[in-house]
């Protein structure tokens, strides 16, 4: 079973988010999702100062596997990238919740965060992929 | 969905199994790059078992083959010698590729590919029926493949003595057996190695005993990285019923001297008399970003196509195999996803024996 820390907020397309006491949220992939798409050998992220909205694509990881979409979990402004991943994308799957983290963004609507979905409630997503055997959407 | 000998092996080692053309193989058992890198610079085993293998006896076999195929088996005189081959249809296009191992006089062993397998075998049946042969498949065999610089000692320091000192002699594509093994020099990763073939209710223990020698199991994922980076070909990826030997970089294993009548070999001609419009080459891409099959490559004489594509381990770069126009420039451009991205053209394989060949990097 994957890694789920409870004090994240997760979207459907398997990204992560944490508030930060700045106001800022950094996000990622969940462990599920690095896993489904395995090793990862290149990312591209969003340039600071790009705005997008939820749901957008804002960022591509292709992995052994597949090229793959990243969609903003939430509105707003990019402030950060991770630029260790540019020579390590490994980093994504070794540590998706740490040192893997993609970028760093200023919500324009802070309340959005409460609309994303909670550990358990993510766990229950994950469960009802696995007995469906259905496709991850990442 | 079908399992080999070696599936419950595969479990407890932790793989990740992917439905492969109604097999149920591993593609990783954590992580394909690490598996990949295992088999550049040390020993890795694949299980094969899914592949299929098919022994021809009988006093016409050496005919039979000699018309079937479009590399010559007149090349295997020594018994053990073993060829590699394009099986043609009548217009020239490629059935399937395969190893064809000359056993004895009256016994040829020919290993096609798993998902090809039903067309292959109805293909053989018709096809030698106008023969004294009989076409007999071996699926009680299971297939180990063990790649690397280190993986044929490792192979060796599980055989008897007398076997050892003979299978060490085993030159690159030849084979023989030894009691119940089927061991050839052969295999898919450009490193040296053997695919040892053996009887599906031994492989179970000798794959655990390759683990205890350090040979560490690689999945599907490797191997095609691996293959891609030697410059091989995938059989439905980079030919197919749609394209002769000679536009994927095969004409090598074509054999039109003297005048052997042989399935495609019209076709064949009449291609290299019109010009041969197209040719399967490497690319290598310049700048950040990932080949994958089925990207649109332009170059100064027009519009192709990656068939094979991914990241390359070994040279940490982006590389492909292309179904381009002849005559085009070294360079071209390929577009992924709405972007177009300069690329080299260059010849395969790109790695040999765990290094960049030359003009690769």
């Amino acid at each position: 079973m994957s890694e789920i820390p409870p004090d994240l907020r997760y979207g459907d397309s398997h990204e992560w988010v944490r508030a930060e006491d700045d106001g800022t949220v950094v996000v990622g992939i969940s462990d599920h999702a690095q896993g489904e798409l395995g090793d990862m050998v290149f990312i591209e992220l969003p340039e600071p100062g790009m705005n997008y909205n939820q749901g957008e694509a804002c960022a591509v990881i292709e992995s052994v596997k597949a090229a793959s979409d990243i969609y903003a979990p939430l509105s707003g402004e990019i402030v950060q990238a991770n630029g260790e991943l540019e020579d390590s994308p490994e980093l994504v799957n070794s540590d998706p919740y740490g040192e893997g983290w993609l970028f760093r963004m200023i919500p324009s609507d802070p309340a959005q965060i409460d609309g994303l979905m909670n550990a358990e409630a993510y766990a229950g997503q994950l469960a009802r992929i696995l007995h469906e055997g259905g496709p991850i959407n990442t | 969905m079908r399992r080999t000998a070696l599936y419950q092996a595969h479990v407890a080692a932790g793989a990740r199994m992917v439905d492969f053309t109604g097999w149920e193989m591993p593609i990783h058992y954590g992580s394909q790059i690490n598996e990949h890198h295992q088999v550049r610079n040390e020993a890795g085993m694949f299980d094969v078992s899914h592949m299929t293998v098919v022994d021809i006896h009988g006093p016409q076999t050496r005919e039979f083959l000699s018309f079937l195929l479009a590399n010559d088996v007149a090349k295997l005189q020594q018994p053990g010698t073993a060829l590699y081959s394009c099986m043609l249809n009548q217009g020239g296009a490629v059935i399937d590729d395969l190893i064809a191992y000359f056993l004895a006089e009256e016994w040829f062993r020919l290993v096609v590919n798993a998902a090809t397998r039903d067309k292959d075998l109805a293909w053989l049946e018709r096809q030698g029926a106008a023969f004294s042969v009989t076409i007999t498949e071996q699926p009680e065999l299971a297939m180990i493949a063990v790649q690397g610089p280190q993986a044929r000692a490792r192979v060796l320091s599980l055989l008897s003595e007398d076997h050892a000192v003979a299978a060490d002699a085993l030159q690159p594509f030849t084979a023989e057996h030894y009691g119940d093994l089927f061991i050839a020099r052969t295999g898919y990763t450009g490193e040296d190695g053997f695919e040892v073939s053996i009887p599906a209710h031994q492989a179970e223990d000798f794959w655990q005993r390759l683990l205890e020698a350090g040979v560490a199991p690689c999945g599907l994922g490797a191997r095609d990285t691996l293959r891609l980076e030697a410059g091989m070909n995938l059989y439905g990826q980079d030919m197919d019923e749609d394209v002769t030997p000679l536009e994927s970089g095969l004409g090598w294993t074509v054999a039109m001297k003297d005048n052997r009548r042989f399935i495609g070999r019209e076709a064949l001609e009449t291609q290299t008399a019109r010009g041969i419009s197209l040719r399967l080459v490497g690319l290598v891409l310049e700048g950040r970003g990932i080949l994958r099959p089925r990207q649109k490559v332009l170059t100064a004489r027009g519009e192709g196509e990656t068939t094979s594509g991914g990241f390359a381990p070994t040279l940490r770069k982006a590389i492909a195999l292309a179904r381009i126009p002849a005559g085009a420039d070294d360079s071209c451009e390929v577009e992924i996803r709405g972007k177009l991205l300069p690329a080299r053209i260059v010849k395969v394989p790109f790695v040999r024996n765990g290094v960049a060949c030359q003009g690769i990097l």
